[in-house]
């Protein structure tokens, strides 16, 4: 078997496998969890309504913390942005998930997603020396931040590279490609990647507590 | 250390008002004897304890953006990272990973996290307790949403029960607990200052009637230190005909027990009030001008009772806005213009944020807000009991220079507020920094405007 049959089988299989059981397994390790009830005399009905509302109101800061946010807010949306188009717009990725589940829908043309990839990867390095020099990030960063990184933008150079067939073979570039994003696969479930999903739980979460006593939100 | 030593161990500080030894950079304080060990051991269990599944999503949420930082007032004056909001779990984050999330046993089988040592937890009770007023202002700020305050209160559970406390704290906490008031305001010194206020204010105030509809809380700050307060309340319900009533077994609001961290001791302190309140027939308590009261009785009491309380619970703020927005208190206009220091706890934390602003406006004052007001208000750096906390001061002092500023800036000729907590950091940072600004009490205000039928 060569490396892109490897790709494209058991490790495809393997990953989404690990994928699917670490999210599970960490979701319910969480959600099983005892909810406290709460006897207090509630001001107005918080509950979904309240988790949405937050959910909602944190993509993006209060007035108050915009300035000192800015470098965040700009780089981070970049490269969230270009990562959601890439990976849902760029057609050999539609095609994939075509494959997995019969569903499909127009693409975006390479050129644009190339230019999206290159800004992207910009987005990220500029993430990582701002986690790098700015004291509060560096003292806050650990091993899950810096991998985290490293994935998601090995993801992404290696997906440039695969779809210009820039430095080896373009059988050997996609499944190293593959295999990159494979291994994203893997660690997500894992590492600070997983609040692809927690952020609607812990916005939700204290939306719900902050409505229901009409506190800030 | 030899005596050669002492200049770079303890070098002099000779800036700002007092001539005194830099404080050092670690001094944790320790109630107890017991193996390191056993610390570790007690503190992570008392952090678990009563950790439910918001707590757990919150652990496991944080993506170290840092951006709670610029929301706290003692990062913000002092700009030292260790300070980061979400950098004062630390400890507890790694536990919490190591011992009881998910994946803890990867986390333990492959050494990824490292097991918490006592050294690390006398570290960082300077973060929990010194620097975090819990006033949630980072909260706001977290774009994940994760309560910050709460986990640090959590925390505290954790550092109490292994006897990490700052000993002023662990001291008011324990007088609490087995005089009744963190502050010397016994059942007798409360009752004997009733009367005492009675007659010299020539104001009826009830104690200790076996039933009335109203029951009113004070804190012992109050008691010990603004005394008319207790004038300013009775007063007013006098005027409104209430049957109310003072209790001596069931007044003290303010609760050491939530600040220092026990739990059981928040329950004893609180079960105080309600059962004095149950024991009146009473349909509504009366929480005082206190901050952390109010969170406690208001958004706790009923969980730490167990089931809903048989009466409603109002911040005095709330019940004189209720009262002057119904007509039922009719006041003198002031013609001030004014600026209101909204507390953390009852504000932000605790949305009563608009009654305060009715009975400014019954009071006929110009309103001018603080630039960052209501839920975002910065806080006045005393809360959570870091204003008991001697070595915490300098660092208080600083952060209390952004409140100064955001009072400055309005150009108000009078601030007001409602939490004696608040008034106490106030009046305590007005001395320090020869301040010409006083903080009135919202109270006070109405009670000194009643128009007498």
């Amino acid at each position: 078997m060569d490396l892109l049959n490897f790709a494209r089988g058991p490790a495809l299989q393997w990953s989404l496998a690990i994928l699917v059981f670490g999210l599970a397994w960490r979701l319910t390790g969480i959600l099983l969890l005892k909810a406290k009830p709460d006897f207090s005399e509630p001001r107005a009905s918080g509950g979904f309504g309240g988790a949405m509302k937050m959910i909602m109101s944190r993509m993006w800061p209060k007035p108050e913390f915009v300035r000192g946010s800015v470098l965040d807010l700009a780089l981070g949306y970049v490269f969230h942005i270009g990562l959601f188009l890439i990976v849902f717009f760029f057609l050999p990725h539609i095609l994939f998930i075509k494959s997995l589940t019969g569903l499909s829908w127009p693409n975006l043309p390479n050129g644009i997603i190339f230019f999206i990839g290159a800004v992207s990867v910009a987005a990220l390095f500029a993430l990582l020396l701002q986690r790098i020099m700015t004291p509060v990030k560096r003292l806050l960063s650990n091993f899950d931040d810096y991998f985290s990184w490293f994935i998601t933008t090995a993801a992404i150079i290696t997906g440039l590279l695969a779809a210009a067939h820039v430095g080896a073979r373009y059988e050997t570039l996609l499944a190293i490609h593959i295999l990159t994003v494979e291994a994203l696969f893997i660690w997500l479930p894992f590492g600070k990647l997983m609040h692809t999903f927690t952020v609607f739980l812990s916005r939700g979460a204290t939306g719900a507590a902050f409505a229901r006593k009409g506190a800030a939100i | 250390m030899s005596t050669a030593d002492v200049n770079v161990a303890h070098p002099l500080e000779t800036e700002g008002t007092i001539h005194r030894l830099k404080k050092p950079a670690v001094r944790a304080d320790r109630q107890g004897d017991m193996p390191d060990a056993q610390r570790v051991d007690i503190a992570m269990k008392n952090f678990v304890k009563d950790f439910g599944r918001t707590s757990a999503i919150y652990m496991e949420s944080c993506i170290h953006c840092g951006m709670c930082a610029q929301a706290c007032h003692f990062y913000a004056a002092t700009e030292d990272p260790r300070l980061t909001p979400i950098w004062k779990l630390e400890p507890f984050k790694q536990a919490y990973k190591r011992e009881a999330g998910p994946f803890a046993l990867f986390y333990k089988i492959f050494g990824f996290k490292k097991p918490v040592t006592v050294p690390e937890l006398e570290e960082w009770q300077e973060l929990l307790y010194d620097t975090c007023t819990m006033c949630g202002r980072c909260t706001m700020a977290c774009p994940m949403g994760i309560d910050i305050a709460s986990l640090v209160s959590q925390a505290r559970h954790a550092m109490f029960h292994a006897g990490l406390v700052p000993h002023e704290l662990h001291a008011v906490a324990v007088r609490a607990e087995t005089e009744g008031s963190p502050l010397g305001a016994t059942p007798k010194v409360f009752k004997d200052r009733v009367e005492w206020l009675a007659d010299d204010n020539d104001v009826e105030i009830p104690m200790d009637k076996a039933k009335a509809k109203v029951i009113c809380a004070m804190s012992s700050i109050e008691i010990m230190k603004y005394p008319e307060s207790i004038v300013a309340t009775a007063r007013i319900l006098n005027h409104l005909k209430l049957d109310w009533t003072f209790r001596s077994d069931g007044y003290e609001a303010t609760n050491f027990g939530l600040l220092s961290g026990n739990l059981q001791w928040q329950k004893d302190m609180s079960m105080k009030l309600i059962n004095a309140a149950i024991a009146t027939g009473a349909e509504l308590l009366i929480l005082p001008e206190c901050g952390h009261a109010y969170g406690a009785m208001r958004w706790q009491g009923a969980n730490l009772y167990g089931k809903e309380l048989p009466f409603k619970v109002r911040h005095i703020s709330e019940f004189l806005g209720e009262n002057v927005k119904n007509g039922k208190l009719k006041l003198k206009p002031m013609g001030k213009s004014v600026t209101f220091h909204d507390p953390c706890q009852v504000s932000r934390r605790g949305g009563a944020t608009q009654a305060p602003r009715d009975v400014l406006s019954g009071l006929g004052v110009q309103l001018r807000e603080m630039s960052s007001e209501g839920g975002m208000n910065w806080c006045c750096g005393g809360g959570g009991g870091v204003v008991t906390i001697h070595r915490a001061d300098a660092t208080r002092y600083k952060s209390f220079q952004i409140k100064m500023k955001q009072v400055e800036d309005t150009g108000a000729e009078m601030l007001v507020s409602s939490c004696s907590n608040c008034r106490l950091t106030f009046d305590d940072s007005q001395a320090h920094f020869h301040w010409d600004k006083k903080l009135h009490s919202l109270l006070e205000l109405v009670a000194d405007n009643l128009i007498e039928a």
